[in-house]
């Protein structure tokens, strides 16, 4: 089990002093100025080497990604973006980091900015999260009182300015060059790629767009070192992470633990147990909606990290573990995330704009048995058309989640559509 | 994707007070020049604030203001959902989180006291006109689910009882305490601490609920900010 003096994110329920005082106290905001010193490169490369993946749903190497950054500002200057349009259903892990912890991230924009060139970071959170704004701009301004931003920030020698912004209430947002093109103050659509943001993203220039944890970690593994950080979870799955607890447990909640933790392990220490017992368990969603589900059959033995998750066909996503127990009606369930996504897609690319749609309302027929035996197929045959044919990965997280359902709960399809023709219950929908 | 439109009925015109006037200017500052398009969302958000709801001369104004064509601005107004581009409740616009991990723990229970208490239909005011509501997409509080919105604040792990009385509440003209009702304090486990239980307790509330009290203005009106906010822009 992790140990506090493991935990990076000291205050994450904010029950102890949040000012800028308390976080120097549990240790941030120490020797800023002697880990920029190091210098651009080392920092990109001792990040690259504690195995950091990104923290916002995609698992891409951090490092990796800072390195793809020019290594020299020429005409135009670099950006940082971080990510904080937390909006994947089931999350909600950057909300505590930003109201409770929020020296942990500001540092981190510091000191990733730093790495890779750029003087100015904007932080771009989700327009639903008002007081989280409110408590992490607080924080902002105490930096700037205390000379840790602007210029010469920290002593460092570099100068720097961090901005907050915000949307206003789409799920696209989250999606890098939809974030950039709402940061430019048009609508959130994704933009083609290439390029990239690294060669061209906020106002044509350098940029990288990361997520709140992903930069919230940065200072502490550069204090502690890369073999500290590599020494939780297993191999390629480096690190503490947060979960986001959320469902059919006794005491739903947020903790940060070792990743490659079991999930039983996270359940059972954490949230007090599934609701009724293990047993009662039916299906978990083990990271954010945009993962397909896994069956309690495949739970016993489930770890939490990117590459099991992976092996299992279903993904660590935000690490957002939305658990559903007996009770639940599945397709109802995943019914309601169909209307998520069809409610959320930005309407650029016909696949998802229409199959969204198509998508949800067969689902919904599917809700109450409304549909016939067939159409299970041609569903998962739309999920597929819809996959992969449009810019960005909002329709591929809209087919997944019916995909999964599709694999594993087929049986309770059928039988819902069995039980609506003849009017009779069979033995699995009587459960 | 959803359509949106402006609503019929508009008023005549729309000037920001002298106050949010500075703050916009302030927002502004904040993006490289000849990039002020960037200040268009906190502009209208802040002209949703002042009125309660997105009227076409708002957004009109702030397409003046950032030297924007109106239709740019439109396109914003119409493409975020956090904009409302018609008049709600006077005193309180409920958002019901519904998405699947707020449904799991009860949401559906939330709507059906939303549709008794307030009017069957979303969007739709109260017979008295304090009161409308929607169902809204996640609110990224899914861990203190269910949950709702009410101007800047979120109130958590309700039950359709604590949501029924919080309506009555605010229906007597009180301001009802933001967070979780249920007597946690932010998202840790209910009932006792599984992790960084060493240290030294220092606030009375979780940040979101302090800055809540801080504010002085009822749950609807946005207010911006605690004291101090945003000395930066």
């Amino acid at each position: 089990m992790l140990q506090d003096s493991d935990r990076i994110f000291r205050n994450l329920y904010g029950q102890y002093d949040r000012s800028l005082a308390g976080a120097k106290a549990r240790g941030l905001w120490d020797g800023t100025a002697d880990l920029i010193k190091r210098g651009h490169d080392a920092i990109v490369d001792e990040i690259k080497d504690s195995g950091l993946r990104g923290r916002g749903g995609a698992g891409f190497p951090t490092g990796l990604k800072w390195s793809f950054m020019p290594k020299e500002v020429k005409d135009r200057p670099h950006y940082l973006v971080v990510n904080a349009d937390e909006s994947e259903p089931g999350t909600c892990k950057d909300r505590e980091i930003m109201r409770h912890d929020p020296h942990t991230l500001i540092e981190g924009c510091l000191v990733s900015s730093f790495a890779m060139r750029a003087n100015a970071c904007y932080i771009y959170i989700r327009g639903e999260y008002i007081r989280e704004r409110e408590a992490l701009q607080v924080a902002i301004d105490e930096c700037y009182d205390a000379g840790l931003l602007g210029k010469n920030a920290a002593g460092s020698g570099w100068d720097f300015d961090l901005y907050l912004t915000h949307g206003a209430g789409a799920y696209i947002c989250g999606e890098e060059t939809a974030l950039i093109e709402s940061l430019e103050g048009k609508k959130g659509m994704p933009r083609l790629k290439p390029p990239f943001p690294a060669g061209v993203g906020l106002y044509g220039c350098p940029t990288t767009v990361n997520n709140v944890e992903s930069i919230a970690v940065a200072p502490t593994i550069l204090r502690r070192g890369s073999d500290w950080f590599k020494s939780f979870g297993r191999e390629n799955n480096a690190g503490t992470k947060i979960f986001a607890i959320s469902g059919h447990v006794e005491r739903p909640c947020v903790v940060e633990e070792a990743m490659s933790i079991s999930l039983r392990e996270l359940i059972d220490r954490h949230c007090g147990g599934v609701r009724g017992g293990w047993d009662n368990l039916k299906a978990v969603i083990p990271g954010g909606s945009s993962v397909p589900c896994l069956p309690k059959s495949t739970c016993d033995e489930t770890i939490l990290d990117f590459d099991y998750l992976r092996e299992q066909r279903s993904g660590l996503g935000t690490a957002a573990v939305i658990v559903m127990d007996q009770s639940t009606d599945m397709v109802k369930a995943i019914w309601r995330l169909a209307k998520f996504y069809k409610h959320e897609s930005c309407g650029q690319c016909t696949p998802c704009r229409e199959g969204t749609g198509w998508m949800m309302r067969v689902l919904e027929r599917m809700v109450t048995g409304d549909a016939e035996i067939e159409e299970i197929d041609h569903l998962l045959d739309v999920t597929k058309q819809v996959e992969g044919h449009t810019i960005c990965a909002l329709g591929d997280a809209a087919a997944w989640p019916i995909q999964g359902l599709i694999r594993h709960f087929r049986d309770e399809i059928e039988d819902r559509i069995k039980v609506r023709k003849t009017g009779r219950v069979s033995a699995v929908a009587a459960e | 994707m959803s359509t949106r439109r402006l609503a019929q009925r508009q008023p005549e015109s729309f000037t920001f007070s002298p106050d949010n006037l500075a703050w916009a200017q302030g927002q502004i500052g904040k993006f490289p020049e000849g990039r002020q398009a960037s200040a268009v969302i906190p502009l209208l958000w802040r002209a949703q604030e002042q009125e309660g709801w997105l009227s076409r001369p708002a957004i009109e104004e702030v397409a003046k203001m950032l030297d924007m064509p109106f239709i740019r601005a439109l396109e914003v107004a119409t493409f975020y959902f956090m904009f409302k581009l018609s008049p709600v409740g006077s005193v309180a616009h409920i958002e019901l989180c519904g998405t699947t991990p707020c449904m799991l723990c009860g949401s559906e229970a939330l709507v059906e006291v939303a549709k008794r208490k307030i009017n069957t239909k979303p969007f739709e005011l109260s017979p008295d006109g304090k009161f409308s509501w929607e169902e809204v997409e996640c609110l990224g509080a899914c861990s203190n689910a269910p949950m709702i919105q009410i101007g800047s604040d979120y109130f958590e792990d309700l039950t359709p009882e604590s949501f029924e009385a919080l309506l009555e509440a605010l229906a007597r003209g009180e301001q009802p305490t933001p967070g979780p009702q249920n007597g946690r304090f932010a998202s840790e486990p209910l009932g006792g601490l599984t992790s960084l239980t060493e240290g030294e307790k220092k606030h009375a509330a979780n940040a979101s609920v302090e800055l809540a009290s801080g504010a002085a203005e009822a749950p609807r009106a946005i207010s911006g900010g605690a004291p101090g906010f945003e000395k930066r822009g």
